[in-house]
């Protein structure tokens, strides 16, 4: 079961090989050569493969948008008649992050395609393009949890009510109640109790 | 000033968040709006077989492919293919392949019918593009031949016919007639037959044919025959064995029997066909079997070919006119549709092919005349409930819209003229008028509160699905986004776009609905106008203060010709009711319009108007206007670049114009000019700084107390230029033979403030400039990555300022005038990253006061727009920020700008073929709209720092509610409680 896969893409690897050697041999007999390749989104794998809604929408685009070419069912692309030099490749699937490509056609030894990732500097032994990472575009809404609304401000609010309704009453009843009785003393003498009474120092003068 | 500070102060700690734009799934569409275009229609294939959806597959100006929904105009699937790939034929093979042709016929694809998957593609080899090519404009496509048991695809393109299979797209063999030195004009192959015959000419006089075996390409027989009075233009097949041409004079038509042993020719006078001289004669291209149509400037003439090439005029048509192919339908029948305009309405016919004088179907159907006239026809058949033929018409118009009729009505219509937007601005909306109550209340308070208390259970993830679809509803529903009067936050304007087509159209910032549509009668072709287009649409009238009670205008610039020097047209709108004021058609050329920012007693903006020699002319024609103008006459600069000559000159007013009276036109002198090396440096890309941005401060407070001042300047040019080597192809240069040199100048003086050269790098280049700033992207041929980089620039002659005892005493010099002339001292800082991604259009962020930071609205080489903060792209990022820097909130340098899929302004959505992005301030000053056009439009509003001025639309009201009752619970239950312990502890 294990080994199925494995094969799997040894031969796709060999047939990728065949295939770009094969044919960029018979076309440089024109001005350019043809760049081969292939697409492969990671997800498919888990959804069964072949989402043709996601895959038509797929676009390879080379140099920037000189040409522009779509996928087909099986993932595969061409660019045909690329004079030999220096080119940069771009997958433009929505969802998924590609890293642009940089391919080198040379002249010199027709159909031999050197790819590299230019995100990472990691080179490709095969035009093989898988993107980097998915694209999630919308934020993902928490679930609901008591502690969100807690930390709300009015959670806040709510909460600072709290303290004050049951914690505070506490505290009075800790307070000495002769203390107590001399503070009521105050404030009816004073009317209105001002904040120069309630610090020590204020106290210690009167 | 207090609120400004704390404006700022909230703008510091909001800027602490990562990124100011991101969206929740549930939110889309809820400030934003998508609508989805495929341009102008070229060609049209019908696919209407008994079962399954009905659809016609189209393709378009706009290189696009796609499927439509017949009964409801609505796309299945659309692909927009590159710029350069532009569709020559549709057809649909086997009955589920969709195969285009493009490329000049080169790239032969099939897609899959029901979904938009490519099935194959493949390439086409030609030997020499440039002969056949010329020859014959649109290449030839051939579909549906049966050869054994496979579809088989004829193709001749670049000097070759290929026949492709269409299971696999597979070439099956090809024939090369580049030899041959025969222009192949036509690809025909009779029904039952199994050759293939490839006329054309050679020479101007010489008449050939090739038999061809339509199985093996092999060549079974050539004929040629001389024709000594020379042919013109191409040749139209009228039946399976006769052809029609012009001679060269054009005025004998030749008819061509090719299949038989003998070529023969038969020619007829025209005038002697039709009684009388017309003009120039232009044979359509509409097949209509055994009939061909004629044009004469604006009369349109069917001619019957009958047996040995005898011609019969059948029909005259002096109106406006379109023809479409001829359709077979049952029994060998054949149909074609005619489209007329007859006084404001448009009369259908259908006519059978072999009986003129019956009209198989005429309808009259009345039409809003702003889709100008029919330009294309394609005509499909159905069958009725009664098992008679019908017929239904797609049809083109003059402004790019597409139109389906059926039994004498309009079923749909598709504004195809917004796939290709021109310019944008901007117009108010009318105020709220007193006494007449918009805002009328419509629901009772029990429904508001059940609306919140929905929202609140979205909001806490409590809602049901059925719920969350309620939610939805409401939220798009509330009218008060489409409200067609101005609103408090300046959200709701109206959008004026111009189109290539010539249309203006208003389209509501809210839900993005069409308010007017005005195909401008000064941009439609006429005899004094013969290829007229639209330039650029700018705000004419104003009104905000004194003319309170005019409706607010644009202005339309157009020309008459594709070339600088043809004679400008002028037209002005008002904005409200969609009606043309006035048109003005100009002596003058025009060049550049500068809107100059004064305006008159009735709030009308004055525009300069500069023609190609350099003549200034003034608009509005009024003596105020005059009087205005002649107060600032030496105020006024502007500059121009030719980017093919290498120069750019800066201009200044000199006097009226000599030789010709009048008093609006002024010559100009040149101040300076700047000439590039030719051998070095070539312009490639240019910006400057949008003129109505608003910049709140000039001063900069930095990390360590210190202040800079920004180099602000309205008149800065930002000029890239590459080395003439590589601006050919990409991927050809080699990094040591490419640079870029980016410059900063000042357009009064030509000072260049700075000069930056960045070696290895290359093309192309897109820039923006805003405030003190410009930010430009561009490719490094060394890394083979692409890069922005910032320039930021200050000025120092300010930097004593800083000293508040130097303030105190009065020894500053903010008062002093600033002249340009004055020669600042400037400084720069710039910073280069990686960005990832190929760009297509470059923009920034426009707020109400300029406070607001900025964002970068980067469209992307996949069609979406990417905010990203400025302070990413800031030149005092280091690997390492100090503490200071830090709270000033500098981001430590990394080499690449990072791309945050949540900060796509676009979120999931593509706007396919992206052309341009337009910011539009709102008055409220956090928020700014974005639009961006392509062949998509799409609309939404960001607050680049979050929106600290205003509750977001998803504030719990229903939670505030909540929490004010639970308060007054309490306090009520605190204090009955309070009450009795206190009666209790008198009783004690």
């Amino acid at each position: 079961m294990r080994s199925t896969p494995v094969i799997l893409l040894l031969l796709l690897h060999s047939l990728l090989c065949f295939s770009s050697l094969s044919l960029s041999h018979a076309i440089s007999a024109g001005d350019g050569y043809t760049i081969n390749g292939r697409v492969k989104l990671r997800s498919m794998g888990a959804q069964g493969f072949g989402l043709p809604g996601k895959l038509s929408n797929v676009k390879v685009i080379l140099n920037g948008g000189q040409r522009v070419t779509f996928l087909r069912p099986d993932g595969y692309f061409s660019f045909h008649n690329v004079p030999a030099g220096t080119h940069l490749i771009e997958v433009d699937a929505i969802g998924y992050f590609f890293s642009p490509v940089r391919v080198d056609v040379s002249a010199r030894n027709p159909g031999k395609v050197q790819a590299t990732l230019t995100e990472n500097r990691r080179g490709l032994n095969e035009l093989v393009l898988e993107p980097l990472r998915e694209e999630q575009y919308y934020e993902i809404r928490e679930p609901f949890s008591i502690m969100s609304l807690v930390k709300s401000p009015m959670g806040l609010m709510m909460g600072f009510m709290v303290v004050v309704m049951f914690l505070m009453p506490k505290l009075m009843e800790n307070m000495d109640p002769e203390e107590m009785r001399r503070a009521q003393e105050e404030m009816r003498s004073q009317g209105v109790p001002s904040l120069a009474n309630m610090l020590p120092g204020g106290a210690a003068r009167s | 000033m207090d609120i400004r500070v704390f404006l700022l102060l909230l703008l510091v700690l909001v800027s602490s968040v990562e990124h100011g734009f991101s969206l929740y799934e549930d939110q889309v569409g809820l400030m934003d709006w998508h609508q989805r275009y495929i341009g102008k229609v070229k060609h049209a294939v019908f696919h209407t077989q008994k079962t399954g959806r009905k659809r016609v597959v189209v393709s378009t100006e706009e290189n696009v492919v796609a499927s439509l929904d017949l009964r409801h105009a609505e796309i299945f699937w659309r692909h927009v293919l590159g710029t350069n790939d532009a569709v020559d034929a549709v057809d649909i093979a086997l009955g589920k392949y969709v195969i285009t042709l493009s490329s000049e016929g080169s790239i032969l694809r099939a897609w899959n019918l029901p979904d938009g998957q490519m099935v194959w593609e493949s390439f086409l080899q030609g030997s020499n593009p440039s002969k056949s090519l010329l020859s014959v404009p649109g290449s030839i496509v051939q579909i549906n031949l049966k050869v054994d048991k496979d579809n088989v695809i004829l193709v001749f393109s670049k000097g070759f016919l290929h026949a492709v299979s269409s299971i696999d797209g597979d070439v099956l063999w090809d024939k090369d007639f580049s030899a041959e030195s025969i222009e192949v004009q036509q690809i025909i192959q009779p029904p039952e037959s199994y050759v293939i015959y490839a006329v054309g000419f050679v020479g101007s006089s010489q008449f050939d044919v090739y038999q061809i075996n339509a199985k093996s390409g092999e060549l079974l027989k050539h004929k040629s025959a001389a024709f000594p009075d020379g042919f013109y233009g191409e040749v139209l097949l009228v039946s399976s064995d006769m052809l029609v041409s012009l001679d060269a004079t054009r005025s004998n038509l030749v008819t061509i029997s090719f299949r038989k042993e003998e070529i023969s020719f038969s020619k007829t006078h025209i005038s002697y066909l039709v009684g009388e001289s017309l003009g120039i004669p232009v044979i359509l291209p509409s097949k209509l079997s055994g009939i061909l149509a004629v044009k004469f400037n604006t009369l349109l003439v069917f001619i019957r070919v009958k047996s040995e090439g005898k011609l019969e005029v059948v029909d005259k048509i002096a109106n406006a006119a379109a023809v479409s192919d001829a359709l077979s339908f049952s029994e060998g029948q054949q149909a074609f549709a005619l489209v007329e305009h007859v006084d404001g309405k448009i009369l259908l016919t259908v006519k059978l092919s072999h009986d003129w004088n019956s009209d198989f179907l005429k309808e009259s159907i009345a039409m809003d005349h702003q889709w100008g006239l029919v330009q294309k026809v394609f005509i499909n058949t159905y069958i009725r409930t009664d098992r008679s033929h019908g017929f239904r018409v797609l049809i083109v118009m003059e402004d790019h819209s597409l139109l389906l009729l059926q039994q004498g009505e309009i079923v749909w219509s598709r504004e195809e003229g917004l796939a290709s937007i021109i310019d944008v601005t901007t117009s108010e909306l009318p105020v709220e008028k007193k006494g007449v109550s918009v805002a009328k209340v419509e629901q009772n308070l029990f429904e508001w509160l059940k609306g919140h208390v929905l929202k609140l259970k979205g909001t806490l993830m409590l809602a049901s699905p059925e719920d969350i679809a309620v939610i939805q509803d409401m939220r798009l529903k509330s009218s008060e986004k489409s409200k067609m009067t101005r609103d408090h936050n300046g959200f709701r304007k109206l959008l004026i776009v111009l189109t290539r087509a010539g249309k203006l159209y208003a389209l509501h910032t809210g839900d993005g609905r069409v308010i007017w549509s005005l195909l401008l009668p000064s941009l439609r072709k006429s005899g004094s106008c013969k290829h007229p287009t639209g330039l650029s649409v700018y705000q004419w009238q104003v009104p905000h203060h004194h003319a309170m009670d005019e409706n607010p205008s644009v202005l339309v610039a157009g020309r008459c010709g594709p070339h600088w020097d043809a004679p400008g047209v002028l037209s002005f709108v008002d904005t409200y009711t969609g009606k043309e004021l006035n048109a003005l058609g100009l002596t003058h050329s025009v060049a550049q319009v500068i809107p100059l920012p004064f305006t008159d007693s009735t709030e009308q903006h004055l525009h300069l108007l500069i023609d190609s020699d350099q003549c200034a002319h003034l608009y509005p024609r009024t003596s105020e206007a005059i009087g205005i103008f002649q107060r600032e006459f030496s105020n006024i600069y502007w500059y121009s670049v030719e980017a093919d000559n290498g120069i750019i000159k800066g201009h200044a007013l000199r006097s009226n114009c000599i030789g010709v009276v009048d008093e609006y036109c002024f010559n100009s002198s040149d101040l300076w000019s700047i000439v590039f090396p030719s051998e070095s440096e070539k312009i490639i890309a240019t910006a400057t700084r949008k003129l109505n941005e608003v910049v709140h401060t000039q001063a900069k407070v930095i990390a360590d107390q210190d202040v800079m001042f920004k180099y602000i300047s309205k008149n800065l040019l930002f000029v890239a230029t590459i080395a003439p080597k590589a601006s050919g192809e990409f991927g050809k240069p080699t990094p040591e033979e490419s640079w870029l040199v980016v410059y900063l100048i000042d357009t009064v003086t030509g000072r260049i403030l700075h000069r930056m050269t960045h070696h290895g790098s290359q093309g192309p280049v897109h820039a923006v400039l805003s405030e003190n700033w410009v930010v430009y992207h561009y490719f490094n041929l060394r890394a083979h990555r692409y890069e922005m980089s910032v320039i930021e620039i200050y000025d120092l002659s300010r930097a004593e300022n800083k000293d508040v005892w130097k303030l105190l005493v009065g020894k500053h010099n903010l008062t002093s005038p600033i002249s340009l002339y004055s020669r600042p001292e400037v400084m720069t800082k710039s910073q280069s990253y990686f960005f990832t991604q190929s760009v297509k259009a470059l923009a920034v962020t426009s707020t109400a006061k300029g406070i607001t930071s900025k964002q970068l609205l980067i469209g992307t080489i996949g069609d979406q727009v990417l905010a990203l903060d400025k302070r990413y792209l800031d030149p005092r990022r280091s690997v390492n920020p100090t503490q200071a820097e830090k709270e000033e909130g500098i981001i430590p340098l990394s080499d690449s700008l990072p791309i945050i899929p949540q900060s796509y302004v676009t979120h999931a959505l593509k706007v396919e073929g992206l052309r341009g992005i337009v910011t539009l301030p709102t008055k409220l000053e956090s928020t700014t709209l974005v639009f961006a056009h392509g062949v998509d439009l799409f609309l939404t509003r960001i607050a680049p720092s979050r929106t600290y001025d205003s509750l977001t639309e998803d504030f719990s009201y229903a939670l505030l509610l909540l929490t004010i009752v639970a308060l007054i619970a309490a306090i009520f239950v605190t204090w009955v409680l309070s009450e009795k312990k206190e009666l209790q502890e008198k009783w004690r």
